[in-house]
């Protein structure tokens, strides 16, 4: 178990870790990364049963990114928790490499499924759910999807599915930056009000702070103490957050930053000078 | 062909689950509110457990079925052709093959011989949708002996498939006797005949058969093939039967565009009446990340590639060179 200090320091590498990558590709989905990079950290290092060491093993819990596009702060948990080495993230989206514009359970360790496609991710990770109900296994099922991600209709389905199997071994976690390509989700399309979307298709639903790790904790020690219904977490986050320049904007969606950005980037996540100039020097 | 009793390919497919489902505790029947026309209700009375009813929600069942596969099932996703195929394509192509999950795609339905429901419940496309899919397995049975001889082939082999049945009954074309003999991926030569080749697949097995009995009293004599396996197709039968009788007649209860009709036109028009044709592009497999370049070159798509082929393909004796 980490300290809610010490989890915060994580993250903060993972998010130089994913933007490491982001900036080597010259391409990827940094906005998103950031929103979610708090809920993974928070559930690979202190809620989740898993063993890096043995990816497989068969009573593990299982976290399916159903919003497969924000796989850099994924890899950056993933290589964190010790599944493979930071640096293979300057691989990201290039020829050949583990770590594929969006996740690939067959090359990269730690991935439990291959997303990218919205909303599938999510209903699939309702079927490993059921499939541990019917072979009495223990594993929870953890399934994070964007608030945007909300509009594509296999979640409704997979959420009626969900309730009529009462998977209270199913917890997912909408990060719910109201942001999405084309603008503000609640004016492309709006989702509002989730919770009580949920709760009318018979999930217990759960508010928190997306980037505040005790919020995050409490509501993951709450969802695990409901029994009878498959539970939602909505945490409230900010896409980019952690770099002032992405922050709430939606144009930083999908795009790399410059080199320029890059160093300011990285300033705002508390890199040394030391570190700058290491990330700077080689990547490129 | 057998006797003249006619059973629908989809009777086939629940008796096989039934049967199936004593053999294997692993796996489970998913269905979207259409048992019983998809005839996966028999399973669901016997193994109630491990049947799962998701409602009118095809989209949700296949990318399900993909989690439960990966969970350590086999699973066998039924609905009718054109809403298993039609509404869940992208679940299929994305979610349950380009994963390789161990998910039989089952669908009930297919082609005109719905009848009565019309346009909107006959699926003409799904065979052309699905042999699109890399590593995907396409069959297409033509009685019940051969649906419950592939369906035990496919559900032995690991990874994805696709299974087309249809909704009316049709005569039996093989014996019990014969089902050890139908291999999956191998054309069945159900006659000789060297006049010209009547390929076919599905119920228009049947009616490939009364065509050459009719031609016969005609004195053409017509070899015909069973080509219950759409993909991997059985390109060797294809090729000689091609070679060896000079003309060819595809049949099939399917868009002509994208089914059986233009996998066998690939393989003749590749390789007869000599390698004639190349085809840049795409060669049935899945992409990867990179950049544009780097991929086109690596998926053999540049200039130089077309170039190369052209100069193959010259290097090839054409008959209008020996002229």
């Amino acid at each position: 178990m980490k300290t809610v200090n010490e989890l915060n320091e994580i993250a903060r590498k993972v998010r130089v870790d994913a933007l490491r990558g982001i900036h080597a590709a010259n391409s990827g989905h940094p906005g998103g990364s950031f929103s979610v990079t708090d809920i993974l950290v928070a559930l690979y290092f202190n809620v989740m049963n898993i063993d890096p060491e043995n990816p497989k093993m068969d009573e593990r819990d299982k976290l399916i990114l159903s919003k497969g596009h924000a796989c850099p702060a994924l890899y950056g948990t993933l290589a964190e928790r010790g599944y493979f080495d930071p640096e293979e993230l300057l691989t990201f989206r290039k020829l050949g490499s583990r770590l594929q514009g969006h996740p690939n359970m067959e090359l990269c360790p730690g991935v439990e499924m291959s997303t990218g496609s919205l909303g599938q991710g999510f209903s699939v990770a309702v079927g490993m759910a059921i499939a541990n109900k019917i072979d009495k296994k223990p594993g929870y099922v953890y399934a994070i999807t964007g608030d945007g991600e909300l509009q594509e209709g296999i979640i409704w389905e997979a959420a009626m599915s969900a309730a009529k199997w009462k998977l209270d071994n199913f917890i997912a976690v909408v990060d719910s930056n109201n942001l999405q390509i084309d603008g503000w989700v609640s004016d492309v399309m709006p989702v509002m009000p989730i919770d009580k979307k949920f709760e009318a298709f018979g999930w217990k639903a759960i508010n928190a702070d997306g980037h505040d790790m005790q919020s995050l904790l409490d509501a993951f020690e709450e969802a695990k103490n409901t029994k009878g219904q498959p539970i939602v977490i909505i945490a409230a986050t900010h896409k980019g957050h952690g770099v002032s320049f992405m922050e709430d904007v939606a144009g930083w969606h999908g795009k790399a930053p410059n080199d320029e950005q890059f160093v300011q980037a990285l300033k705002e996540l508390g890199c040394t000078d030391e570190e700058i100039e290491k990330y700077t020097g080689g990547d490129r | 062909m057998a006797d003249a009793k006619k059973i629908a390919t989809r009777e086939a497919y629940g008796q096989f689950l039934v049967e199936y489902g004593a053999e294997r505790e692993d796996l489970i029947v998913m269905n979207a509110d259409l048992s019983g026309s998809n005839k996966t209700d028999g399973f669901e009375k016997a193994y109630p457990e491990r049947f799962i009813e998701v409602g009118i929600a095809e989209q949700d069942m296949l990318a399900e079925a993909a989690g439960i596969a990966h969970s350590g099932h086999v699973v066998a996703a039924s609905s009718f052709a054109m809403f298993a195929v039609g509404r869940g394509y992208e679940m299929i192509r994305n979610t349950i093959a380009h994963t390789n999950a161990n998910v039989k795609v089952c669908a009930t339905h297919g082609g005109l011989t719905v009848g009565e429901d019309g346009a909107t419940h006959q699926p003409f496309e799904d065979i052309a949708l699905m042999r699109g899919i890399p590593g995907m397995t396409v069959i297409n049975p033509a009685d019940a002996v051969s649906s419950k001889a592939l369906l035990r082939q496919i559900f032995e082999m690991d990874g994805p498939a696709y299974a087309r049945f249809g909704r009316s009954g049709v005569p039996a074309i093989y014996d019990e006797s014969e089902a050890d003999l139908i291999e999956l991926g191998k054309g069945f030569t159900l006659r000789g005949g060297n006049d010209a080749t009547i390929i076919a697949t599905g119920i228009m097995v049947s009616k490939a058969l009364e065509a050459a009995d009719i031609l016969k009293q005609e004195k053409i004599n017509c070899r015909v093939i069973d080509i219950h396996t759409i993909k991997p197709i059985d390109s060797d039968l294809i090729k000689k039967a091609a070679y060896e009788t000079d003309y060819i007649v595809t049949a099939e209860e399917h868009s002509v565009i994208g089914g059986l009709g233009s996998a066998v036109a690939e393989i003749c028009a590749k390789r007869m009446p000599y390698d004639c044709i190349a085809m840049i592009g795409i060669q049935d497999t899945f992409g990867e990340s990179g950049k544009p370049d780097e991929l086109l070159e690596k998926y053999e798509m540049t200039t130089q590639d077309i170039v190369n082929a052209v100069k193959r393909l010259r290097s090839i004796d054409a008959p209008s060179a020996k002229r």
